[in-house]
């Protein structure tokens, strides 16, 4: 990071040898689970520790991870899910952990388990993440032998084991409820909420689902105290945020960045600035369900809060920066092309809406659209956004409303 | 059989048996299997995997190629990789060559956004794409294959 202070997230990803618990346990893995065990902490003051942190969930939402976890049915069997279905265009960050420092995220789901009785994980991976689910098994498979999974961790009442789930290439199983369904061995269709997994989850039984990035901050929280990590990023978010910057940078890649970090230290000392020196257009932040920004965004915060202030989202921490070259009304067809495709097909507002999109935007792009189809556009995402069942369809009018607020000249000299 | 008999195994057992078939695909029969295995319907069997676009139900290369069309790849020219992809194989997109050895296909996203555009054959990935980088790899393909 800029300032010098020490990476929480990426901290051991590239300097160990993901495949070498040894060397995992040599820059401390397990030493959270460890500490929790020898200094008798109680599930409920681990969520306390959580809470005080102010961790929030990396997957996009950005909801209170301490609060999830306290939301969660008391039950006799209790389900931690990791969601590593990682499938937001422009984003690669859980790929980096999973195949870095995979014990890192087996200590943050332990610890996830322990905190809300559940003795049993599952991460979800993305099917075409091949070596991601390599590494991780073999990571499984160590710690098991040597008793760090499976029954009475540590010599504690503590039980708790892992066990992968491959996907098959669905975008919308990275929304929790349907990558539920996907375990459960159905077709990926988001269920109806409330209830929430906390309640009802995986088999009806209570479940967490946390993103990759959430758990694997949990064990130095845990070994450091909340106030340590406070010490990162802005008091309404806290911590670091594995960024991936891409597009037409010098030096595109991820980086792990503190929260509230400006789009211009992102783009300018992480990215190594706008490529070839040509001007800065404008950046997509929060991959194809995230929204257009122009240079006035330059110096706002990167965090939740800030992006929502300028109707945008942090999301998955995707920004895709665009040159002067650059043409926003190809890359809207794109994402419109990319919501048609993924679009899961259970709710009508979402799979007939995400047709008419694309065939508005086509024309327009083609240099036929008509008088009214932008604001016809805007009208069919805003009647999505109130009417589709889960956040696929329901975030599609970020895209489009915010292409439109900062580049509407551009799709305007389209229409006759 | 590895897996326990219930549906919560189903998407194990398909891409497995998908991967043991030299086109790629899943015959009806493996579907049957799997519906008496786990005893549902084989309607049921066939909904989840028509949901998934790793799975599917019709013949296939040995080899198949998926280009990312994701919005990082987009910009960098992911259409005209398509393009020399096409034209270098003599098929368009979900189609396969003639001699049974290529299906192309596009990706959403491939996950591997730093060396855009990207590619996969099969479970190996090719980044920085040039024209001369696709030649190359379909190339190496072939010869393994020998």
């Amino acid at each position: 990071m800029s300032n010098n202070k020490p990476l929480i997230v990426l901290a051991n990803s590239g300097l160990i040898d993901p495949n070498s618990l040894e060397q995992a346990i040599g820059v401390g893995a397990y030493s959270a689970m460890a500490k929790i065990v020898e200094e008798a902490i109680a599930p409920s003051d681990v969520i306390g520790i959580v809470k005080a942190s102010g961790l929030r969930g990396r997957g996009g939402a950005g909801f209170p991870t301490g609060l999830k976890w306290s939301f969660t049915a008391k039950d006799e069997q209790v389900y931690i899910i990791c969601n590593a279905d990682e499938g937001e265009p422009g984003t690669f960050k859980d790929r980096l952990i999973l195949e870095g420092d995979p014990h890192r995220l087996i200590e943050g789901m332990m610890i996830a388990g322990y905190a809300v009785n559940a003795t049993k994980g599952y991460v979800y991976v993305r099917g075409e993440y091949t070596l991601s689910i390599e590494r991780m098994q073999t990571a499984i498979n160590a710690a098991r032998e040597v008793g760090l999974l499976g029954e009475n961790i540590f010599e504690s009442d503590f039980s708790f084991d892992i066990e992968i789930k491959k996907g098959a290439g669905a975008y919308v199983c990275g929304e929790e409820t349907s990558l539920i369904e996907s375990i459960e061995g159905k077709r990926g269709y988001p269920r109806l909420k409330p209830p929430y997994p906390g309640a009802v989850g995986l088999w009806s039984k209570p479940t967490v689902v946390n993103n990759v990035e959430t758990l694997a901050n949990v064990p130095p929280i845990i070994v450091n105290g909340p106030e340590w990590f406070r010490s990162y990023g802005t008091e309404k978010c806290p911590g670091t945020k594995v960024f991936t910057i891409l597009g037409h940078v010098e030096k595109p890649g991820l980086v792990e960045a503190e929260m509230g970090t400006s789009l211009q230290t992102i783009i300018d000392v992480h990215g190594g600035g706008v490529k070839d020196g040509k001007a800065f257009k404008g950046a997509l932040v929060g991959g194809s369900a995230g929204a257009f920004v122009c240079p006035d965004c330059l110096d706002k915060p990167m965090d939740f809060d800030g992006l929502q202030e300028l109707s945008a989202v942090l999301g998955s921490g995707a920004v895709l920066v665009f040159n002067e070259d650059a043409s926003i009304v190809e890359m809207l067809d794109g994402i419109l092309a990319f919501f048609k495709h993924e679009s899961c097909g259970q709710c009508a507002p979402c799979r007939g809406g995400t047709q008419a999109l694309k065939t508005i935007m086509e024309r327009i792009r083609d240099g036929h659209g008509v008088a009214g189809d932008l604001d016809k556009m805007v009208e069919v995402a805003t009647s999505m956004q109130a009417t589709s069942l889960c956040p696929l369809g329901q975030s599609v009018i970020l895209p489009i409303t915010s292409a439109l607020q900062h580049f509407r000249p551009e799709f305007e000299a389209l229409i006759s | 059989m590895r897996y326990p008999a219930t549906t919560e195994y189903m998407l194990d057992m398909l891409h497995d048996l998908q991967d043991a078939e030299p086109k790629n695909y899943l015959k009806r029969e493996a579907l049957q299997a799997v519906a008496e295995y786990v005893s549902v319907p084989l309607s049921e069997v066939v909904s989840t995997a028509t949901f998934y676009t790793m799975y599917s139900l019709k013949p296939r290369g040995h080899h198949i190629i998926r280009l990312c069309e994701s919005p990082p790849c987009q910009l960098v020219g992911a259409e005209s990789m398509l393009d020399i992809l096409s034209t270098h194989l003599g098929v368009k997109v979900g189609e396969t060559t003639a001699d049974g050895a290529f299906t192309v296909e596009t990706a959403s996203c491939l996950g591997v956004c730093g060396v855009a555009p990207a590619m996969m054959i099969d479970t190996e990935l090719y980044g920085n794409l040039t024209k001369e980088r696709i030649v190359s790899a379909i190339e190496s393909v072939r010869r393994s294959d020998v």
